[in-house]
């Protein structure tokens, strides 16, 4: 299995002005991470460790300030439908119903509007959201609003779906049954998955591959192998005690971390 | 409609193993409304007292014979010659009536017709909006609409009552301000007579005419300068010096430009209705909600499409909110352009009435204005109700 994505020493700087001095303010620096076909990744660290602007730069919305990032073979230059991002303030259109934000990402790939209405029927009925489709945002249930978004992501079949800390704003329980959920159509779309959290026990569950992050200017610490066998097959896989010992891993990298990045967040406040 | 288990978004409820972080998990949902600067507060003291210091305004109250019952002083109403109205337009006017918003409530005394039509609005809508259920819960339903219809009407109906004894009392002078019964008297012979329609009509085609074009001209404009940053660039300044000239102030150049015929008066209505609406516009494209433009960047949806697909039904409930401002600003203004020199239209009734002494008539005029106020923003209120259903109800 060749590569899918490779990031190429990737470094993004933003200039700020502090003041009058203009400086630059680094988010991330220097990473290096390649991600095979049908996998799935997590990116963790602690917060404002750039692990959104990785995944902006996934995406296309913004351009490295250094390295490059190589998308089956060409680098990206730009936001492309062969890349689906998941928000976590789900970004849906509240004046469509659900059906409609589900065929909004299929009108930009000008697929025929009957079969626009199919696809989407068929989305819908894959996040299990049968019998809702005429529903408006501001009907739905926040972890509802998410399962659309996924569903219009998917949709229009993107090789990569970006999730950005998709369920952060969701409460614990529609959060699990969510990474259930997702980890189900990951396995039967056999997407490509790059998911950002700042949630160990989330990282540990979903991902093959959890990608640690340092504090600002984010770099990546480890990458840790998360090998649980069948978690379709277990019960109650978050007290076993090798999901125990993969959480009490990724929390002693993250820990120094997350005291540095509290001790920058004081720096910045006081500054 | 029963909706779904509404969770509230707070984040992190299992943060105790996740490194603490600041949460981002709330965000602005909807863009918050700034109405915009109101275009000048209208003297209307100030003017008709202009008018009345020697601007070309004749006084016109035909219907004087029958004010001689309002009063003694009613007898400084002068007729004007060749104003009399025609038997077959008084007949048609009469015959109008029955078109009047009153006619819901047939029994109610006519003297109450007016301020009930608008409440009329207000309760058709609250069984609207009940009728969806079962027919075996109708009868409560029609019930409970009563009960908040009369609730609604409860005041008015005391503003009414205080109308009519005050005067009667002794409490004011009803020189100055007669009793409600007299004042919807006087309104029924302006109906009788024609007057009303026809004031009413002049004024409703210079209203709706400038905000027609308002609208018109506005929105896109609006629209523009919301998106293209230099067209904002170069047609701010000019816009902030012109929203913050009090749209009346510029009356005497419209009537030295335009003379005081119907164009000076739609122009003005124009004028005044195009700040609110473009303003709301403008605020209105950029305010749409980050996310959703950063989704259709990732989709790359751009130009036209970003504008036709996202931009412009994200700003619909904000020009919305300057359209209905922009309704209330077109009769407003007209009615002060009205007083300062007309010979027609609901301004210049109220103002010769009071020239002329006919203070019931006078009263009927304003009565009138304020029915259409009313009833002008329920129905814009329904047209945003209807284009904009899908967002939170407020308050939900």
């Amino acid at each position: 299995m060749s590569e899918h994505i490779s990031f190429r020493g990737i470094t993004k700087r933003f200039p700020v002005k502090d003041g009058r001095s203009r400086s630059d303010f680094t988010a991330v620096e220097a990473i290096d991470l390649d991600i095979d076909r049908g996998e799935f990744v997590v990116l963790v660290g602690p917060s404002g460790c750039g692990k959104s602007t990785l995944l902006d730069l996934l995406g296309g919305l913004t351009a490295p300030s250094d390295g490059e990032i190589v998308l089956d073979g060409t680098p990206v230059t730009g936001p492309g439908l062969d890349r689906g991002i998941v928000f976590q303030q789900y970004a849906l259109l509240p004046w469509r119903t659900a059906l409609g934000n589900v065929e909004f990402g299929l009108e930009a790939t000008g697929v025929p509007r009957r079969e626009r209405t199919e696809r989407a029927q068929e989305f819908l009925d894959l996040v299990g959201l049968t019998g809702f489709e005429q529903r408006h945002p501001h009907e739905l249930s926040g972890g509802m609003r998410q399962r659309v978004a996924i569903a219009r992501s998917l949709a229009y079949d993107p090789a990569v779906l970006l999730m950005d800390e998709p369920f952060a704003a969701l409460d614990a329980q529609t959060r699990e049954s969510l990474q259930d959920e997702l980890l189900r159509i990951w396995e039967r779309t056999g997407k490509t998955i790059v998911f950002i959290t700042h949630s160990i026990d989330e990282a540990v569950y979903l991902g093959q591959r959890v990608a640690v992050l340092t504090s600002r200017p984010g770099r990546i610490k480890q990458i840790v192998r998360i090998d649980l066998g069948d978690r379709a097959g277990q019960p109650d896989l978050r007290s076993s005690p090798d999901f125990a010992r993969y959480r009490h891993q990724i929390w002693d990298l993250l820990r120094d971390e997350v005291s540095r990045a509290q001790q920058q967040e004081k720096e910045v406040v006081g500054a | 409609m029963s909706a779904p288990t509404r969770t509230t978004t707070s984040a992190g409820t299992s943060t105790t193993t996740a490194p603490p972080s600041t949460n981002p998990g709330t965000r602005r949902e909807t863009p918050s409304e700034q109405p915009p600067p109101f275009p000048g507060g209208v003297p209307l003291a100030s003017l008709s007292a202009e008018a009345a210091a020697g601007h070309d305004v004749r006084p016109v109250v035909d219907g004087s014979e029958g004010c001689g019952q309002t009063g003694p002083l009613s007898t400084g109403t002068v007729a004007a010659e060749g104003e009399k109205p025609q038997p077959a337009i008084a007949a048609a006017a009469a015959q109008n009536t029955t078109n009047d918003p009153a006619r819901a409530i047939p029994t109610q005394p006519s003297a109450n017709s007016v301020s009930m039509a608008a409440t009329t609005t207000r309760k058709r809508e609250d069984q609207r909006g009940q009728a969806t259920g079962r027919a075996g819960r109708l009868s409560r339903q029609v019930g409970a609409a009563l009960a908040t219809v009369s609730t609604k009407v409860a005041a008015i109906l005391v503003l009414l009552a205080v109308w009519e004894t005050a005067p009667r009392l002794g409490l004011v002078d009803a020189t100055f301000l007669p009793p409600f019964s007299e004042v919807g008297a006087a309104w029924l012979e302006l109906v009788g007579n024609g007057q009303l329609l026809s004031n009413a009509e002049a004024s409703l085609v210079r209203s709706f005419s400038g905000f027609g074009l308002a609208v018109l001209i506005a929105v896109p404009l609006g629209l523009l300068i919301g998106w293209y940053r230099p067209v904002a660039n170069l047609l701010g300044p000019l816009l902030e010096v012109f929203r913050n000239t009090a749209a009346l102030a510029l009356l005497p150049v419209f009537v030295l430009l335009l003379g005081i015929g119907e164009t000076s008066k739609i122009t003005i209505v124009l004028y005044a209705c195009t700040w609110p609406i473009l303003l709301n516009t403008i605020t209105a494209v950029r305010t749409v909600d980050p996310t959703l433009l950063r989704l259709a960047r990732s989709m790359d949806v751009t130009g036209f499409r970003l504008f036709q697909k996202v931009i412009l039904p994200a700003s619909v409930p904000t020009v919305f909110t300057g359209v209905r401002l922009a309704g209330a600003v077109s009769i407003l203004v007209l009615v002060a352009a009205e007083m300062v020199g007309a010979k027609a239209g609901l301004g210049y009734l109220i103002n010769a009435s009071q020239y002329n002494f006919a203070i019931p008539q006078m009263y009927a005029g304003i009565i009138t204005i304020s029915a259409i106020g009313v009833t002008f923003n329920q129905i814009l209120v329904a047209l945003e109700r209807r284009f904009t259903s899908w967002r939170v109800p407020v308050g939900a």
